[in-house]
C-alpha cells in the first residue's frame, strides 16, 4: 500500500469546522496551484430538514427525550441523539444550557480537567453532559462520517492534518490527537492553525509569493475568528539560493474575537434604545446581536454606507407590531469597534491584565484587554529579537479580518512601529484558509512545495525543589530544568543525561512542568532558577507511576526523554538504567494549581 | 438529416449488389441469402441512426445544456407516499421559519404607522427572499428589458406570455414588454422527516 490518495485538511474551529483535500489522483493543472476541494457537510439546519454547508458550526444540542421524533434527527448515514452543526448552533441562542459551545476553547482553559464532562458549562443537573474532548471528538466523527458517505475511500486511511491554535500548548495538543483518536482518526496530524493559514496564501498566490516577500522579512499572521486570536510571527531566511520560511514565535491563546464586537456594538444600541424607552428582552437582544453582526460587516466594508438598519422582528404573531427598528451610524461603529479593539497604540504598549481578585472563578479566561492592537504590541514586544522593529508584512485571516476598516486600522499601527508601511499579503478565502491549507500543507510534506520550518513552539522544563533550609511559610525555591528545547521537529528525541531522579515502584510520581514561548535559547538541561512572570508558565503537572513486579517500594534511578512524535505531541519518558521507560501522562485534574 | 443520407447510402449500395449478384457464378445459397438479407439489413441500419440521434448526447455539444422548462421541477426526493399539498406546506413552513411571511400576511398592519410597516418589511423581505433564493431559482420568460420593443413570434406559448392591448392580425406580434414574467428553472424543497408538516410554525413556549 503507498501513499494514501487524499490529503485532508481539517480546520476544528472554536466556533466553525471545515474540511478541504487534495486529491493526488488528479494531476493539477498547475503545479503552483494545488486542486483543493472542500467537502459539503450535511447537517440539520432545521429538525428534520439535512442541508449541506461548506462549514459545520461547531455546537452540539443535547436534546431533550422525546423533544423530537428520532427520524427527525436522522442523518444520511444514519440516526442520531445528538445534534451538531448549524440547528444546534441555532438552538444555543434559545437553549443556551443544554448546548455546547467553544469546547475547544476549554481544552486549554486553567482549573479544569478537559476529559471530565463538564460541558454545557453550568448546565441543570438532569442535562447529559461531556467534556471538551467528547465534543471535539463528536465534530471530528460527524465530519468522517460525512466523508465516508460521499467519497469513494474511508477518511480513517487518509492522510489527515488537524489544524490546532498555535497558543495550545502541549497538553492541549495531545487531548486533540485524543479526540481524533475516538473518532477513529488515529494518524492525524497536527499543524499550527497560522502556519495553515500562510500555506493557503503560498498556494493561492500559484507560485509568485517568491516575489511577494524578500528574505529579512518578519510576516505577522494576525487570525482573528469568532471567538480567539491567534498571533505568529514567520521569518523569510535564504539557503542555497532558495528562499526559507520559519515560524519563529506564536502568542499566548487569546480569547477575543469577532463575538466580543457583536456583543459590544449590540449593549451600546441597547443602552441607546432603553434611553429612548424601548427596553428589550433577551430574545430581543439575541436578534438584536446577530443585527449587529450584519452591520459591522456592513460598514466596515469598503465604501460603507453611511448607516446601517438594525431590526428587531417582533417575536410573537405580531411580527410588524412587536418590530424595534434601529439605525448604526458608520461612525458610531467605527468609534466603538475599530478605536475600542484596533486602538492606535505604540510599540510599547502592553495588554492590560485582569484584577487579580482573590478568588477566581473557574472557567475561560476571558481576555481581560478588548484591545487586539495591545495584544500585537506585547506579542511583538515579547519577540524583540525576532523583529526588532515589528513585522514588515501581515497576513491576514479569520472572518474578523474581511473587514477593511479593521486590516486598514491594523497595517497603520504596524506601520508607525516601524516609521515605514508595512504590507499586506493578500489572497487566501478568510473563513476556509485553515482547512485549505492543511490540506496543501500535506503535499508540502511529500516535496511539493515549501515547507515552514519550526518544530516545537515553546521550550519546556520539569520543576525541581531546590535544597535549601526550610523556612515556615515560604515553599521550598524551585528551580526549572528545560528537558524539551525550543524548535523540537516532529521525530526527534532530546535526553537530559546528567539529572537523575529517583523514583519509588509503585507510586505515582509526580512533576511540575513549566512551558515557555520566549526562551528560544535553553538546550536539555539549562536551569532556570528565577523567571519574571509570562517568562515562564506552569502547564498540568505530569505524574507517572512505575510498575515492576517484585520491585514495589524499591527507588529507581531515572532520566528523562522528551520526544516529538510524528504526530506533532509532545511525549515525556522517565528511563531507568536498565533500558526500561514508563511515560509520563497529563494529570490534568491539578492544571493551574500553583504558579 | 443523418439518416436519409445512411438510407440513400446504404439503398444504392444494395441496388449495385443486387446487379452484381445477378451475374453471380457461383451458389445459388449465397445469392439468394444476398437478396433477403441486405435490404433487412439497410433498413436496420437507417432506423439506428435514427434512434441515436434522438439523443441528446448526439447533438453538437453546447446545444444540450438549455434546461427546458419543466426538467428539475420534481421536489426534494420524498417519500412517494406523501400527499402532494405537503411539499407546499414545507415551502410555507420555510418562508415562515426562515421569513415569518406566514406572520406577515396573517397580521392585521392597518393599526401601524407606515414607517412601522417598513421597518419590519426591510426584514422579513431580506429574510424571504433569502429563503426564497435557498429553494426556488427564477428568470424572466422573455429576455428583453421592460418597457422596451418586444417581438411575439408565431406559435408562442399562450401559458408563457400574455397579450393585452389592441390584439388583432396573425402572429408575430409587436409590442412593448411590459413584465418580462417569471419562470421557475429549478425548485427543491427540504424535506423534513418524521414532522408533521402543517405545523408551519411551532407554538413557542419559554420556561423559567
Amino acid at each position: 500500500m503507498g501513499e494514501p490518495r487524499y490529503i485532508v485538511g481539517i480546520d476544528l474551529g472554536t466556533t466553525n469546522c471545515v474540511l478541504a483535500y487534495v486529491d493526488t489522483a488528479q494531476e493539477p493543472e498547475d503545479p503552483d496551484a494545488p486542486a483543493v476541494a472542500m467537502l459539503a457537510i450535511p447537517q440539520l439546519t432545521r429538525p428534520g430538514t439535512v442541508e449541506t454547508r461548506l462549514q459545520l458550526p461547531s455546537f452540539l444540542y443535547l436534546p431533550l427525550e422525546d423533544e423530537l421524533p428520532p427520524e427527525s434527527l436522522s442523518l444520511p448515514w444514519g440516526p442520531a441523539q445528538r445534534v451538531i452543526g448549524e440547528l444546534a448552533r441555532a438552538r444555543g441562542a434559545e437553549v443556551p444550557t443544554r448546548v455546547v459551545a467553544s469546547a475547544k476553547s476549554w481544552l486549554c482553559a486553567a482549573g479544569i480537567d478537559p476529559s471530565e464532562p463538564i460541558l454545557p458549562w453550568q448546565a441543570p443537573a438532569d442535562v447529559p453532559r461531556l467534556s471538551p474532548v467528547d465534543a471535539q471528538a463528536a465534530y471530528l466523527a460527524h465530519l468522517r462520517a460525512a466523508w465516508d458517505a460521499a467519497m469513494p475511500a474511508p477518511l480513517a486511511e487518509q492522510e489527515v492534518y488537524l489544524a490546532v491554535p498555535a497558543s495550545f500548548d502541549a497538553a492541549a495538543r495531545a487531548l486533540t490527537v485524543r479526540a481524533a483518536e475516538a473518532a477513529g482518526l488515529s494518524g492525524a496530524r497536527l499543524l499550527e492553525e497560522p502556519q495553515a493559514a500562510f500555506y493557503a496564501w503560498i498556494a493561492a498566490t500559484r507560485g509568485s509569493w517568491r516575489g511577494e516577500v524578500q528574505v529579512g522579512d518578519v510576516i505577522l499572521v494576525c487570525d482573528v475568528g469568532g471567538g480567539t486570536t491567534d498571533l505568529t510571527l514567520v521569518a523569510v531566511g535564504e539557503e542555497d539560493g532558495s528562499l526559507t520560511l520559519e515560524r519563529k514565535a506564536v502568542g499566548d491563546h487569546i480569547l477575543l474575537g469577532g463575538d466580543n464586537m457583536d456583543l459590544t456594538l449590540a449593549h451600546t444600541v441597547r443602552a441607546r434604545l432603553a434611553a429612548e424607552g424601548t427596553v428589550l428582552d433577551d430574545w430581543q437582544f439575541r436578534g438584536l446581536v446577530h443585527g449587529c453582526r450584519e452591520a459591522k460587516e456592513t460598514l466596515l466594508a469598503t465604501d460603507a454606507p453611511d448607516r446601517a438598519p438594525v431590526v428587531i422582528l417582533g417575536r410573537s404573531r405580531k411580527v410588524v407590531g412587536g418590530t424595534v427598528r434601529t439605525d448604526v451610524a458608520r461612525e458610531e461603529a467605527e468609534h466603538i469597534l475599530v478605536d475600542g479593539f484596533f486602538p492606535l497604540v505604540d510599540r510599547d504598549a502592553r495588554p492590560q491584565l485582569a484584577r487579580r481578585l482573590g478568588l477566581q472563578e473557574i472557567g475561560l479566561r476571558y481576555a481581560a484587554d478588548p484591545a487586539i492592537t495591545r495584544h500585537v504590541a506585547g506579542f511583538v514586544g515579547r519577540h524583540r529579537e525576532v523583529a526588532p522593529d515589528g513585522p514588515t508584512a501581515v497576513l491576514f485571516n479569520g472572518g474578523v479580518m474581511r473587514a477593511a476598516r479593521f486590516r486598514q486600522r491594523m497595517v497603520e499601527v504596524l506601520s508607525s512601529w516601524r516609521g515605514e508601511a508595512v504590507r499586506v499579503l493578500e489572497g487566501a478565502d478568510a473563513d476556509l484558509a485553515v482547512a485549505q491549507g492543511a490540506a496543501t500543507y500535506g503535499l508540502a510534506r511529500r516535496g511539493r512545495g515549501v515547507r515552514i520550518r519550526g518544530g516545537t513552539a515553546r521550550a519546556y522544563y520539569v520543576g525541581v525543589e531546590t535544597a535549601a533550609p526550610a523556612v515556615p511559610g515560604l515553599p521550598p525555591p524551585l528551580k526549572a530544568v528545560c528537558v524539551a528545547p525550543f524548535g523540537m521537529e516532529e521525530g526527534s528525541e532530546a535526553e537530559l543525561p546528567e539529572l537523575e531522579f529517583g523514583l519509588v515502584v509503585g507510586e505515582p510520581a509526580e512533576f511540575r512542568f513549566f512551558g515557555s514561548s520566549v526562551r528560544r535559547n535553553d538546550v536539555p538541561g539549562t536551569v532556570v532558577d528565577q523567571w519574571s512572570p509570562g517568562e515562564l508558565d506552569e502547564l498540568a503537572p505530569l505524574e507517572a507511576t512505575l510498575t515492576a513486579e517484585g520491585e514495589e517500594g524499591r527507588t529507581v534511578p531515572v532520566r528523562l526523554r522528551a520526544h516529538v512524535t510524528e504526530v506533532g505531541t509532545l511525549e515525556l519518558w522517565c528511563v531507568a538504567r536498565d533500558g526500561r521507560q514508563w511515560r509520563l501522562e497529563f494529570n490534568l485534574r491539578q492544571q493551574g494549581a500553583a504558579a | 438529416m443523418a439518416s436519409l443520407v445512411v438510407g440513400l447510402v446504404l439503398g444504392v449500395l444494395v441496388a449495385v449488389g443486387n446487379l452484381w449478384m445477378l451475374g453471380w457464378p457461383g451458389d445459388e445459397t449465397l445469392r439468394r441469402a444476398w437478396f433477403v438479407a441486405a435490404p433487412v439489413i439497410a433498413t436496420l441500419a437507417t432506423a439506428l441512426v435514427r434512434h441515436l440521434n434522438a439523443f441528446p448526447a448526439a447533438a453538437p455539444a453546447g446545444q444540450e445544456a438549455t434546461p427546458q422548462p419543466g426538467e428539475g421541477m420534481p421536489a426534494a426526493p420524498a417519500a412517494p407516499s406523501e400527499p402532494a399539498e405537503y411539499a407546499a406546506l414545507r415551502l410555507l413552513g420555510v418562508l415562515q421559519e426562515e421569513g415569518r411571511l406566514v406572520d406577515f400576511l396573517q397580521e392585521n398592519i392597518a393599526p401601524y404607522s407606515d414607517q412601522q410597516v417598513g421597518a419590519a418589511t426591510r426584514g422579513i423581505h431580506e429574510s424571504c427572499a433569502k429563503a426564497l433564493r435557498s429553494c426556488v431559482t427564477l428568470e424572466p420568460v422573455l429576455p428583453g428589458r421592460e418597457d422596451e420593443p418586444v417581438t411575439v413570434p408565431a406559435g408562442f406559448d399562450p401559458a408563457a406570455v400574455r397579450l393585452v392591448g389592441n390584439v388583432q392580425g396573425e402572429p408575430p406580434f409587436t409590442g412593448t414588454l411590459r413584465h418580462a414574467g417569471w419562470r421557475v428553472t429549478r425548485i427543491v424543497i427540504p424535506e423534513r422527516k418524521g414532522l408533521d408538516p402543517r405545523i408551519v410554525a411551532p407554538a413557542e413556549v419559554e420556561i423559567g
